[in-house]
């Protein structure tokens, strides 16, 4: 019988990766409970690709018994991170610490230095464009010129980017019409509340939102001030951190939390609000992700018991002031960091469903991941449309003509679904905030 | 592996259902058990023919062939011991088909136990056998292990539903056994004997299983006993008074103070012993029978006694029981289940028994279980890494044993023999009983190729070896 031996103390890698998650990994009892919760072991179908086989070759890898690059690197890669298999635990396995600490050692292993042309664009990303709300501003502009001039139709017509990156394709297509950034509402800005005061917020803007997507951030602080809340937009405010996490960048991903900390700990806001599912979850783990830093260990916790996401903060102020109503069926898809992580599942369907006029319809299978990931659905294209293929089916079933999500990434994943349906004209995926602001006469 | 071999399996398996890398091997090398083998090869076979192609190749190689479904299992059953190929089963998924005139269901032995139940239901039909993991255990996995769960008690185990099977021998052909009448004796009975058999005789491909009519409604109550002699006399009276629960848990008094400090459940700490009995059938029927089942369990000196009115009230009940797992491997990372069984009256005894043990080691052993059928399982949470615990644990299981057949019962009521319990074999069945089985599989399969190592102890092994 083999049992776990210590780790060749010489190598680094693997000492580091047995001190960060050993224990986790031991914690493991095999039962496979997890097996039927992970869309990946659904699609793929082999051990490797379910978070019980991924859980024991982080711990084989620990054991120095299995190579981070040949062995770990591709299962971990493939996993969405969705983190349902957490739920499914009986003895709550930290999955996602054990990822991120596999995500880490394999970033940062010896053998790391041959990357492909993927890797290197997404490490110019996460470097160099998310941590910098201006970039991201400029991107963002970029886009909303690139949609105005009518560059957008042209290429679309040409069908160019379909032959360099199907992903790529799919995503433009799936990019939100970009407001102009006269319409953005400025770090710094304080909004009173409409009526009575509740509620002192601080809103927590996000790099993709904030760039790509500033309509919703707009709405929802809009939202907030007609349910009560005094909105403080804190300035120095920056990305979450949630895609470096998730990618082994651990350091910049600690970096990013500690400029966040700083900027929202200053303000008396009695909550920190958020609107993507993916944010709202890395902002309930700074307390973990600093633990062992004793200067901001109490501040990260204290950040993270004041995180929320703004279902929550809506539900509990609500009801909200309906004045248009919305037509026709809805559906809801959960994001799985707000379900998984946050534990959030009840608002968002709560709200939908007080607005007058929404029939609204539970999907089968309206938990499970829509493989989305992050940028999982451009690093692992095919894999991420299988899963999403299949989600479709279910939506389908459902006669929605508006699928709802709380995370910029499920939403645009929708709106992929949507496409390769060729189902644009009968439905439409939308972001929580877009529908309710609708209902309540905001845009 | 084998060179020659290799170019064989590519013959007849394609390539992208045969994995050779290390990760997928290292996968392929636990179940839910204890131990860790690395296989040389894990192929995926879709359909009888391909098992059968494989299965003639070992022959020809002498290469060993580990079935495993989900990789559940807590006795080692799919574990590749001595290397060979790992058949992942979980493909074979295609028929699930309830045929209600003649109340059955046919199926492959992929399909998952719980789409069992569900298809079952939906037409108003029933499929009784409920291991605790068959929200993910294939039905495969739990014909050759015939597992069972809490309702083994009023409707029995798996083996009283299968009726008929397709089978790969451990040769490669293809046989079928029994049929899709519930009486049946032409000949021997194979059915049954490789229902159980751990895939140490056979391949199952494809099942007949009897439905049973779906019972009507069910209540549930849980009662709470400071002593657990009372318990145990509780459980007695219950049944020899003509009533058969449909579920009647057992948790000690070590479990309630593990679900206690891991959630606080208002469970009472100084209760020896909680009961939770549910009784399903006519709703007119089954009110009567809960109510004269509390009425019991109070006579017999239960110290607080809840019947659940509501859904509700009723998974508050469950939860409890079902916090136990977790609880438990709070108090450290490895968890050696047992699953001895004793005869119903002897409950108290054995309880007594385990008492002792966990008291001679010093040992962290919680029992609960399915009291009703004498099936408990003592869990004994321990740290793998501390050789010197595990070896105590080691003399704790083999004790257990002991007490187990001393009280006339048998070593495994539901998980199997495999790996962990096979030197104990001899002690219950003597060694000529050992035998007789030993002659079945050289009949059945010449080259020892089909699941090597499981159920029959190597030569000398005399107890359990978890650590060297």
């Amino acid at each position: 019988m083999n049992l776990p031996a210590k780790p060749n103390e010489s190598n680094a890698a693997v000492q580091n990766l047995y001190s960060d998650a050993y224990d986790w990994t031991n914690q493991c009892v095999k039962c496979g409970y997890c097996l039927p919760a992970c869309p990946t072991y659904e699609s793929m179908g082999v051990e490797s690709a379910s978070p019980r086989g991924r859980i024991n070759l982080v711990k084989m890898a620990a054991e120095g018994k299995i190579d981070f690059q040949k062995d770990l690197a591709e299962p971990i890669d493939l996993c969405l991170g969705c983190r349902a298999c957490e739920t499914a635990c009986p003895v709550g396995v930290p999955y996602g610490h054990i990822l991120e600490a596999a995500k880490e050692a394999i970033e940062n292993s010896p053998s790391a230095n041959q990357k492909n042309k993927m890797t290197r664009i997404k490490k110019l990303a996460l470097v160099h464009f998310f941590p910098y709300p201006k970039r991201m501003n400029r991107i963002g502009s970029a886009v909303q010129l690139y949609q105005k001039t009518g560059l957008s139709k042209l290429i679309r017509s040409s069908n160019i980017l379909q032959k360099v990156s199907p992903a790529l394709a799919y995503l433009e297509q799936a990019l939100p019409d970009i407001e102009t950034s006269s319409k953005r509402i400025r770090p710094g800005t304080i909004m009173p509340a409409k009526g009575e005061t509740k509620l002192k917020v601080a809103f927590f803007t996000g790099c993709i939102m904030d760039s790509m997507m500033s309509r919703i951030n707009r709405l929802s602080i809009e939202l907030l001030t007609i349910a009560g809340c005094e909105v403080i937009l804190p300035e120095n405010q920056n990305c979450c951190g949630a895609l470096h996490s998730h990618q082994g960048e651990t350091i910049q991903a600690k970096a990013l939390a500690k400029r966040n900390i700083q900027a929202f700990m200053q303000t008396d806001a009695d909550v920190i609000v958020n609107n993507a599912g993916g944010c709202g979850a890395s902002l309930l783990e700074y307390g973990h992700l600093l633990a062992e830093d004793q200067e901001w260990a109490a501040a990260a916790r204290a950040f993270s018991e004041k995180s929320k996401d703004i279902s929550q903060i809506l539900h509990q102020l609500g009801p909200l002031p309906f004045t248009e109503g919305w037509q026709g069926i809805v559906s809801y898809q959960d994001s799985c960091h707000l379900r998984n992580v946050q534990k959030v599942q009840k608002e968002p369907r709560l709200l939908l469903q007080s607005i007058p006029g929404v029939s609204y319809v539970e999907m089968e299978g309206f938990d499970r991941c829509c493989a989305s990931g992050g940028i999982y659905n451009l690093l692992h294209f095919d894999e991420s449309m299988k899963i999403l293929d299949e989600k479709m089916k279910n939506l389908n079933e459902t006669k929605a003509t508006t699928i709802v999500t709380v995370n910029p990434g499920c939403q645009m994943q929708m709106s992929i679904g949507i496409q390769r349906e060729g189902a644009a004209n009968q439905m439409k995926s939308l972001h929580l905030v877009e529908v309710l602001a609708k209902a309540c006469g905001l845009d | 592996m084998e060179k020659e071999a290799l170019v064989d399996l590519r013959k007849v398996i394609p390539g992208d259902r045969m994995f050779l890398d290390l990760a997928e091997r290292y996968c392929y090398s636990y179940d839910a058990s204890f131990g860790e083998y690395l296989p040389e090869i894990v192929i995926q076979p879709k359909n009888a023919e391909e098992i059968s192609a494989v299965v003639k190749l070992a022959n020809t190689h002498k290469i060993p062939v580990y079935p495993r479904g989900s990789g559940t299992s807590l006795s080692g059953g799919p574990l590749p011991v001595k290397g060979g190929m790992v058949l992942d089963m979980t493909l074979l998924r295609d028929k699930l088909i309830i045929d209600r005139e003649n109340m059955l269901a046919i199926v492959s032995p992929g399909v998952i136990t719980a789409d069992i139940h569900k298809k079952a239901e939906e037409a108003g039909l029933f499929y009784p056998p409920d291991p605790s993991s068959s929200n993910v255990a294939t039905i495969g996995g739990n014909l050759l292990e015939n597992s069972s769960g809490p309702k083994g008690l009023k409707y029995g185990t798996t083996k009283e539903y299968v009726i008929g099977l397709e089978v790969v021998t451990p040769t490669g052909e293809i046989i079928r056994t029994g049929g899709k009448t519930v009486k049946n004796v032409t000949g021997y009975d194979l059915t049954r004997l490789i229902v159980g058999s751990e895939g140490t005789l056979g391949i199952v491909t494809e099942a007949i299983i009897r439905l049973i009519p779906k019972p009507q409604s069910k209540q549930t109550f849980v009662a709470h006993f400071n002593h657990l002699i009372d318990s145990g006399h509780a459980i007695t009276s219950i049944l020899s008074s003509g009533i058969l629960p449909s579920a009647l848990e057992l948790m000690d008094n070590a479990c309630i103070r593990a679900v206690e400090s891991y959630r606080p459940s208002g469970l009472p700490l100084q209760a020896e012993a909680i009961l939770i009995i549910e009784i399903d059938g006519h709703p007119l029927a089954i009110e009567e029978e809960i109510n004269k089942c509390a009425d019991i369990c109070r006579a017999e000196g239960a110290s607080y006694v809840k019947i659940a009115e509501t859904e509700e009230e009723r998974q508050t009940i469950w939860s409890a029981r079902k916090l136990v797992s977790p609880a438990i491997t709070q108090m450290g990372p490895t968890k050696i289940s047992e699953d001895a069984t004793v005869p119903r009256s002897q409950i108290p005894a054995m309880m007594e028994r385990l008492n002792n043990i966990r008291e001679k080691y010093g040992l962290n052993l919680v029992v609960f279980g399915h009291a009703g059928d004498g099936n408990l399982h003592p869990n004994i949470i321990t740290d793998k890494r501390n050789i010197t615990e595990m070896k105590k644990v080691e003399l704790a299981v083999s004790e257990i044993f002991e007490a187990a057949i001393d009280l006339g019962g048998t070593l495994s009521g539901e998980h199997g023999i495999g790996t962990l319990k096979s030197p104990y074999m001899e002690m219950e069945l003597g060694i000529t009983g050992v035998n007789m089985m030993k002659k079945i599989k050289e009949a059945w399969d010449p080259n020892n190729i089909l699941n090597p190592g499981k159920i029959f102890p190597d030569k000398g092994q005399t107890r359990v070896v978890l650590v060297p």
